[in-house]
């Protein structure tokens, strides 16, 4: 047995990956195989990851098997999962840059053994490869991927690393550096999109695939075939010339588009990938150790894993929620409205609680036109293969509308999804109150308004709760559950339990205005609104933000959320929090305009048509970009301190949850706060830290 | 009454490596042991469109847990094939994989089906013999049948003192022939494997390639010593029974027209079969009735049978019905490439293993114009299956 030839730290608490090897006589090999199965001792539910004591029995494992008689040597893993990679709970750990520069050595040494083998090596990836777990199966001479296989990729930016055991290197060289910057830049930046088996294959990162029910015999089968010569693997030709610079420059263009180069994980990949086209194998993987190590040292990765176990963790069990065994059983739900948020709400409740759920809108054509809708929207899951012939009919047989409001005499809980203002919503609630049952919840969709002030009038305002969805309600993952004083456990523990098997993340709130993520959006559009009043271009302002990489721009966010609605939230906030949130004449007079604002060509993208520009007034005051970040990241500072003194929620945490989920504020801010105290802009503010991360 | 019988014919069948219970294949799912078997005959067979193939039978003795659930139906819908193909579980203990190609025959005679796949499982690791089992007090009560009958090492006993002239020497000797014929015609049982992924915790996944207990170094004078497990003194050891097994098997059962539409081979025909009932006691002895009721129904005699594949629960059971029909001991026509005291009886399954051995007995051998698969099974019961060579280049007249 050799020694592991890089010296690391340990750590106590590696769940040690096991290298198990053992030797299989397949027909027509002539000799014996080595199958070296990596194996945590877990079910799939705790995949198999590497540290250095894992890292060290696979070199071990290496050493055994590629110098036996081995006629291919190949890795597999336990039921399904292949590896999903290194150890990120070890990350943290490292101490050291050159700690840093060591794993990412590490990873070289050890997986290069794969690709330097004499003989040949084959990684039959039968189910989740992520990161290291990937790069492993790259260095392979041969790939074999399952049909059934989920999870692969590799999702290092999404955390603030790169691939940094030979996949930046490899990868390009195998499918391309298109392919190559999908996955290693695209897929991560895409709310972390993971592929599957078959997309393996496509991309050409597998070599063969099989399905899942024989994928090992089949696997070893095929391997034999290779090593006898009967299958000869072809793969694409890949172009080392002008054209991979040419590829390279437009995923900077698309990166540079999508997240303003905020993410520096993001930037060395690229330099990474593109590094590839020209540099050797060793030399490549010299750069990858040195962009792993400053990678692992940044601030941009912390705040990354602290955001990635904030929505892991914190995400999984909200804090406020009282015992889940207070929840009651929800049999039927009734929402009312039947417009399109009402539609999107009665859709989201019939397939996620799978009980029938009855709209009603004020009379039998608006019911039916909204009961028309939700069936279209139906038959768009069914035609896009969302949802099975059966399912579609199941939910086509759940969900049914009505004028008459009698309908809601047996539902378990009724959600108003109607137009946002305090006494409509009042009004329903007084309606329906005599109508439900006395355990029925009631609930109210509020993006905004007081839930206390809708409780006022009720006879039982135990059974009160707010459930405020984002949209589009199908794809936004955050609920924010808004208990009044009121409010009883069994009603609050029955939301949580209702948010959960909706599949969102819920975040408490108390009841103040806009809760959270619209109170923090709605100051960070008053800030920059507040500036184009006071005279900065509306250009300099939109760009404001750029290098903090949010999904989208001022503008952009304005169109999205329409601005009749932002217009009603800022009037509302001014309304009820003070001149923090002034009212812009400018905003109220895009809203009111009767001319198209926005240019429909610029698809979202917050252009003004020369017709909404014409509209816009500006003082004699302009700012700088500079300055309307400054102003605008102030103002968020100085918003969440208040929020926090106002028990809003219970720390900052709960604040980077919601902006992570409800905004899309990237992992790299860690939301919110982490960023604001790196920029310093906390401590200017209001003296101190938030110090989420510390919590 | 329209004459609605059809040739029936054995296509192909294929089986695991059988495993030592407790060893390979304890931490595998029975259920996938015949999922791969059946992936395996439709990837042998790419001329059958899975779509045609009409009823799935599998059989097992214990059907609960992995091998529940309507095996053949549930391992069907596993193994890939269309969710139209419909399939049923079935158990005749160790006849379990017979019967369900006698039954998908019957249906296939009479024009129910065209095309079917038959087979067994049974995983001894998980599924010991008698799990489960809840014998009736009326057994014991008014003396049905006596207890040594459920203990099948006890009945082997029981043969040896019916027919004392079939002594533990001549078992022993028989049992170290089967082991050397298998040994020797390894190589040809092997083009019916379908290799079989096998995971342990412990020690990794590996691919078994192999039977895992054949003893091909048996020597009668290693037999001689071995224990006698089921009785003080008494005849039968370890070496002259089938040892506890894991495995599966499948075959495809398909009418003879069919077959030649589709451009299938045929790897016999089935001529009859028959079932028959036994002292519980003495269960060994059920071929000899099957036999001869499946050999008189065919208006065949004992003298026509050219290959005899019959399954080695017990070596004194396979002597038992030599010495009936006159036999000797080491006719090279009985058990030709060896049997399951030398790779094992992972019950349910054996029938088609059987079955697929006298298929390739019968290529090597046009010179045969018939053989016969049979076996005993558990409470008494004997059962044969018939059938045709269809090499056979003798004079059929």
């Amino acid at each position: 047995m050799s020694t592991f030839p890089v010296e690391l730290p340990e750590f106590p608490d590696e769940v040690v990956t096991e290298a198990l090897v053992r030797y299989i006589e397949p027909p027509g090999l002539g000799g014996r195989a080595a199958l070296i199965t990596l194996d945590n001792g877990y079910d799939h539910t705790k995949p198999t990851s590497m540290g250095p004591a894992g890292m060290r029995n696979l070199w071990d494992a290496f050493d055994e098997a590629l110098a036996s008689d081995a006629k291919f040597v190949a890795v597999t893993g336990k039921p399904f999962i292949f590896l999903a990679g290194a150890d990120i709970k070890l990350m943290p750990l490292l101490e050291t840059r050159q700690q840093g520069v060591d794993m990412a050595r590490a990873g070289h040494a050890l997986y290069r053994r794969l690709r330097d083998s004499s003989i040949p090596t084959f990684a039959f990836v039968n189910g989740t490869a992520l990161g290291g777990g990937l790069e492993l199966a790259l260095h392979c001479h041969y790939r074999t991927v399952s049909a059934g296989a989920v999870a692969l990729g590799l999702p290092e930016v999404s955390i603030g690393l790169i691939p940094g055991w030979g996949g930046s290197q490899l990868l390009p060289n195998l499918i391309g550096p298109e392919a190559a910057a999908q996955v290693v830049i695209g897929n991560p930046l895409n709310q972390n999109k993971m592929m599957r088996g078959p997309d393996l294959t496509k991309l050409g990162i597998a070599d063969a695939q099989f399905e899942a029910a024989d994928f090992l015999e089949e696997s070893v089968a095929w391997a034999t075939a290779v090593v006898n010569g009967e299958i000869t693997v072809e793969r694409a030709q890949i172009d080392h010339g002008e054209s991979w610079q040419a590829v390279m420059a437009g995923v900077r263009r698309m990166v540079e588009e999508k997240v303003h180069n905020a993410s520096p994980a993001a930037m060395r990949a690229l330099d990474l990938l593109e590094l590839a086209r020209t540099a050797s194998f060793d030399e490549g993987t010299a750069a990858e150790n040195e962009a792993l190590a400053d990678c692992a040292a940044s601030p941009e990765f912390k705040t990354s894993l602290y955001a990635f176990n904030l929505v892991r963790r914190l995400g999984r069990r909200p804090e406020g929620a009282p015992s889940a065994g207070l929840a009651k059983e929800i049999g039927k739900v009734g929402v009312v409205g039947a417009g399109l948020m009402a539609g999107q709400i009665a859709l989201m409740f019939a397939r996620r609680l799978e009980v029938p759920v009855v709209m009603t809108d004020l009379d039998a054509e608006r019911a039916e036109r909204g009961l028309a809708h939700v069936r279209a929207e139906i038959d768009k899951l069914e035609a896009k293969g969302r949802a099975s012939k059966l399912k579609a009919a199941k939910l086509r047989s759940l969900v049914s509308a009505s004028a008459d409001k009698g309908v809601y005499a047996d539902c378990d809980l009724v959600i108003e999804a109607v137009f946002e203002e305090l006494k409509v919503k009042q009004a329903v609630f007084a309606e329906i109150e005599p109508i439900v049952s006395e355990e029925c919840l009631l609930v109210t969709n509020t993006s905004g308004l007081s839930v206390t002030a809708m409780a006022a009038k009720l006879a039982r305002p135990e059974r009160l709760v707010g459930m405020h969805f984002f949209n589009p309600v199908a794809v936004m993952p955050l609920v924010e559950v808004i208990a009044t004083a009121s409010t009883d456990q069994e009603t609050l523990a029955t939301a949580y339990a209702v948010a959960k098997k909706l599949k969102k993340t819920a975040v408490g709130s108390a009841d103040r205005p806009a809760f959270i993520v619209n109170r923090l959006l709605g100051r960070m559009l008053a800030e920059v609104t507040g500036a184009v009043d006071e005279g900065t271009p509306v250009e300099a302002a939109d760009v404001a933000l750029d290098e903090l990489g949010l999904p989208m721009r001022p503008f952009a966010l304005l169109e999205l959320v329409g601005l009749q609605v932002a217009w009603h939230l800022c009037a509302h906030l001014n309304e009820d929090l003070g001149p923090r949130f002034p009212v812009s004449a400018n905003l109220r007079r895009l809203a009111e305009a009767d001319v198209p604002v926005f240019d429909p060509d610029a698809k979202g993208r917050g252009r003004l048509t020369e017709a909404g520009k014409a509209l816009l007034e500006f003082g004699d005051k302009a700012s700088t970009a500079e300055e309307v970040r400054h102003r605008v990241l102030a103002g968020l500072a100085e918003e969440v301190a208040l929020m926090l003194d106002e028990g809003v929620v219970p720390g900052p945490r709960q604040i980077d949850l919601a902006m992570i989920l409800g905004a899309g504020f990237p992992f790299w801010l860690g939301g919110l706060t982490p960023y604001l105290d790196r920029a310093g802009i906390s401590a200017e503010v209001s003296g101190d830290s938030f110090g989420a991360m510390e919590m | 009454m329209r004459d609605t019988i059809r040739d029936v014919v054995f296509v192909d069948g294929v089986r695991t490596p059988f495993g030592k219970a407790g060893k390979l294949y304890e931490e595998t799912r029975a259920d996938d042991m015949i999922i791969r078997c059946i992936r395996t005959l439709l990837r042998r067979n790419p001329a059958l469109p899975p779509e045609r193939v009409d009823e799935v039978a599998l059989a097992a003795t214990t059907q609960i847990g992995d091998q529940g659930l309507t095996l053949g139906r549930s391992a069907a819908l596993l193994a890939g094939l269309p969710r139209s193909v419909p399939g049923f579980s079935i158990d005749r203990m160790c006849a379990g994989a017979m019967t369900a190609v006698t039954a998908v025959s019957s249906a296939i005679a009479s024009r129910q089906y065209d095309i079917a796949i038959a087979g067994g499982v049974e995983s001894m690791s998980n599924h010991p013999m008698g799990e489960g089992v809840d014998p009736n007090p009326r057994i014991v009560a008014e003396k049905l049948v006596d207890t040594d009958a459920l203990v099948m090492g006890n009945t082997a006993e029981n043969l040896h003192d019916l027919f004392p002239a079939i002594t533990k020497e001549r078992a022993d000797a028989y049992a170290a022939g089967t082991q050397h014929r298998y040994a020797a015609a390894l190589d040809r049982l092997r083009a019916d494997f379908a290799t079989m992924a096998a995971r342990s915790a412990d020690e990794g996944w590996t691919v078994a390639t192999d039977d895992q207990l054949p003893r091909p170094e048996t020597t009668v004078e290693g037999l001689a010593d071995l224990r006698t497990p089921f009785r003080p003194h008494g005849r039968v050891t370890a070496g002259t029974a089938a040892p506890l097994t894991d495995g599966a098997t499948a075959c495809l059962v398909a009418d003879a027209e069919t077959a030649a539409e589709l451009g299938l081979p045929v790897a016999m025909t089935m001529v009859g079969f028959a079932f028959a009932g036994v002292d519980p006691e003495t269960m060994g002895v059920g071929p000899i009735p099957s036999t001869e009721k499946a050999l008189a129904r065919a208006g065949l005699t004992i003298d026509d049978i050219g290959l005899f594949e019959i399954n080695e629960a017990f070596a004194v059971q396979v002597l038992a019905f030599l010495d009936h029909f006159k036999i000797a001991d080491d006719d090279p026509r009985v058990n030709p490439w060896g049997g399951a005291i030398a790779m094992g009886h992972p019950l349910a399954s054996s029938g088609v293993r059987l079955m697929t051995q006298l298929a390739r007995e019968f290529a090597e051998h046009p010179e045969v114009r018939y053989g016969i698969t049979t076996m005993c099974v558990g409470l008494g019961q004997g059962g044969t299956v018939i059938w045709e060579n269809p090499n056979f280049e003798g004079d059929k007249s």
